[in-house]
């Protein structure tokens, strides 16, 4: 097999891996400052996938450029998610926690199937099937387009937490909750701000997502499972670890297919996630527990 | 006077039309000559899209078996694509006063259903399901009017010698690729003890098993373009059928031919939808429609009316499986008399129907319960439509070799 092909499949993965780590990031995020985890961060992602359906259908809007408005709705969504049925429960037992967001997932899921069915959607973009050939190397078009816009999402993302007074407060309320009080931060406010920028990544994602690959209501189950996978092998509640986290599960995924076998492709992310919870259980970027 | 005469009733009208009242329940019972069916289909889940054609087929039937004088009651029973879920409505259906069972398209649905009706006595005639250890078990109730796994792999790669060699067309190496799912793995498995037997013109160079849910297949293609076989063979269904044409199509992999040895997928509603003009140019290898039956024409138009906003040339495969089934359950009920579960399964044993939808021979059950007479064709999509182009006696078209290209479809 040419050099090329070894080429062209890491770069698959790299462009996959960026699309995946923005959506795991959401997850992190949010668990990163609200210490919940978002159980039903894979039915969101579904979620933003059919408006994103929706959206081209009626309007032709392209997913990939309604990543932006969808990152915006579901912003709002998450804020007020978080204000009206979260808030209650961030002091409340973890299995109260899980047991409200799993609700929430089955209400998205079967929500979603009562409103499209079971049988899976897709939009057909002009450049769905084009791809780039770059010295003998062919990169596809729509995923290079889908990892862009992810880049960007993350890039926005970083940048707001570190250069926008709203984004420090917010670390200083994850780093010590009790000390951002105490100066007098709004902590509800910044949790809600917190929980809709997590379900705008998933959003934006889920969008890009719409470009990439047909869905189910059915999807969500996995998606939740890939986001947790990442983040855990990433370290949870780290950003930097997310981002990470997706490109290697991505890469790692496309390079074993290729040497090893496609049907491993899944266990080799489940590999790599006991590999990690052994060796530095707190993930590649995640704090350890002091 | 005429008048009084007009309406009025003596005692003896009234005594006579009292009895006749009392007594038509029973008369109704003793004259019932509809067999109640339960249609257990998997109309939601994982196999939802077949379900729903398979359900399509069974909403067009009745008109057909009216019209040939048969008289049927269906119950329609969503399986979920869930073996659970399939058992307890087996139970439950048969509760409810089922007679006869039909189902279930997926054979792990259709396994958990044979056990039940095997114990309640009450015949199961699968329409389609290929594990063969549906009809290797020993149930007394059940037949299967549908070709097991290996028979499938069997007829499939003679017809891929055959039309390879109607089309002029050599291949000298070929990639076998499968999902590896329930299906996609049986079907490996028989390929694998089949295909040497076979004395093919070609050799497999390559198996790779993939996972159906997988996000793209990009990969996958690259590794079948590091190769660059001849002939692509591929054992697939709807949703994967369509991410492996996208990825193909982007990498411009372009084998001399695309076949399938028998598999659902390339001729699904879904996977035209997704890929449109890509679609054309797969061909396979299946039990399918003859549009030469005039059985066959009767159905596309009950269909048409039934179903306006579906396509029957793509619904034909699962829907023809599922007429039969219930032609086959309506002929046995009519033979018989009865709808009680060892007469009707006897008659249904003893069934032979010469005119029917399917290309084959007549409909009759071996000692198995299976059908020996079911054929297989070569079916090619040309012009977005599933097209029979071998063998001649029922082929409307000749095969379209080699694979025509990706470029300029659009």
């Amino acid at each position: 097999m040419s050099l090329s092909l070894y080429v062209e499949v890491l770069i698959q993965g790299v462009l996959s891996g960026l699309v995946y780590g923005l959506m795991a990031l959401g997850l992190s995020v949010i668990f990163g400052v609200v210490r919940v985890v978002n159980f039903a961060h894979g039915e969101f992602a579904v979620l933003a996938m059919y408006c994103a359906f929706v959206l081209f259908g009626l309007a032709g809007v392209d997913p990939i450029i309604a990543s932006l408005p969808l990152a915006v709705a579901f912003f709002v969504l998450g804020y007020a998610m978080q204000r009206g049925m979260v808030q209650p429960f961030v002091t409340r037992p973890q299995h109260e926690q899980f047991i409200l967001l799993v609700g929430v997932a089955l209400v998205v899921t079967n929500g979603l199937l009562l409103v499209f069915g079971p049988e899976s959607k897709h939009v057909d973009l002009p450049y769905s099937f084009d791809s780039y050939t770059l010295g003998g190397v062919l990169i596809d078009k729509v995923r290079v387009y889908g990892a862009a816009a992810a880049l960007v999402a993350t890039a926005a993302l970083f940048a707001f937490f570190r250069l926008t007074p709203t984004g420090t407060a917010i670390r200083a309320a994850a780093d010590n909750l009790t000390g951002a009080a105490v100066v007098g931060l709004d902590v509800k406010r910044l949790y809600a701000i917190t929980f809709g920028l997590g379900l705008a990544c998933v959003g934006a994602a889920g969008a890009i997502m719409m470009a990439l690959t047909d869905m189910t209501p059915m999807l969500a189950p996995s998606l939740t499972l890939l986001a947790f996978t990442i983040v855990i092998v990433g370290g949870l509640g780290s950003m930097t670890g997310a981002l990470a986290g997706g490109l290697l599960i991505g890469v790692a995924e496309a390079v074993a297919s290729l040497v090893v076998s496609p049907a491993i492709k899944s266990m080799v992310s489940f590999a790599l996630l006991v590999l990690v919870l052994a060796l530095r259980p707190q993930g590649l970027f995640g704090k350890a527990e002091s | 006077m005429t008048a009084k005469t007009g309406w009025m009733i003596d005692r003896r009208s009234l005594l006579a039309g009292a009895s006749a009242t009392i007594a038509a329940p029973a008369v109704v019972r003793a004259q019932a000559k509809s067999l109640k069916i339960a249609l257990m289909l998997p109309r939601s889940g994982f196999f939802a899209q077949a379900g729903q054609s398979c359900y399509r087929g069974a909403l067009a039937t009745p008109k057909v078996l009216s019209d040939l004088g048969y008289n049927i009651e269906i119950v329609h029973i969503d399986t979920e694509s869930s073996n659970d879920v399939s058992r307890t409505q087996a139970e439950k259906a048969i509760n409810d006063g089922a007679q006869c069972v039909i189902g279930a398209f997926e054979s792990g649905n259709t396994i958990a259903i044979a056990q039940v009706c095997e114990q309640r006595k009450v015949p199961l005639v699968c329409n389609v399901a290929s594990a063969p250890q549906l009809t290797s078990q020993g149930y007394q109730f059940l037949v299967r009017n549908f070709m097991t796994g290996p028979g499938l792999v069997t007829n499939g790669l003679k017809l891929v010698a055959e039309v390879s060699k109607a089309a002029n067309m050599e291949f000298k190496t070929a990639v076998f690729m499968h999902s590896n799912d329930t299906f996609g793995t049986a079907q490996g498995q028989a390929m694998e003890k089949i295909f040497p037997t076979l004395n093919m013109p070609f050799k497999i160079v390559e198996s790779i098993a993939y996972d159906p849910k997988a996000q793209d297949l990009s990969v996958e293609v690259t590794k079948v373009r590091g190769i660059n076989p001849d002939l692509l063979l591929i054992v697939t269904r709807a949703g994967d059928a369509i991410k492996l044409t996208r990825d193909m199509v982007r990498q411009k992999f372009q084998p001399k031919a695309i076949m399938s040895p028998g598999s659902p997928g390339l001729y699904d509603q879904e996977f035209f939808d997704a890929v449109g003009p890509y679609a054309d140019g797969f061909i396979y290898n299946l039990p399918w429609f003859n549009v030469k039956s005039q059985m066959t024409q009767a159905l596309e138009a009950s269909f048409k009316a039934t179903n306006p906003k579906n396509r029957f040339d793509l619904d034909g495969f699962n829907a023809g499986f599922t007429f039969e089934a219930l032609l086959i359950a309506a002929d046995a009920f009519k033979r018989a008399g009865s709808g009680d579960g060892e007469t009707l399964m006897k008659a249904i044993k003893a069934t032979n129907i010469k005119d029917h939808v399917m290309i084959g021979g007549p409909i009759v059950f071996n000692e198995k319960g299976d059908n020996p007479n079911i054929g297989s064709a070569s079916i090619q999509n040309i012009g977005q439509k599933p097209t029979v182009v071998y063998p001649a006696d029922v082929a409307v078209a000749k095969p379209i070799l080699p694979f025509p290209a990706w470029q300029g479809r659009k």
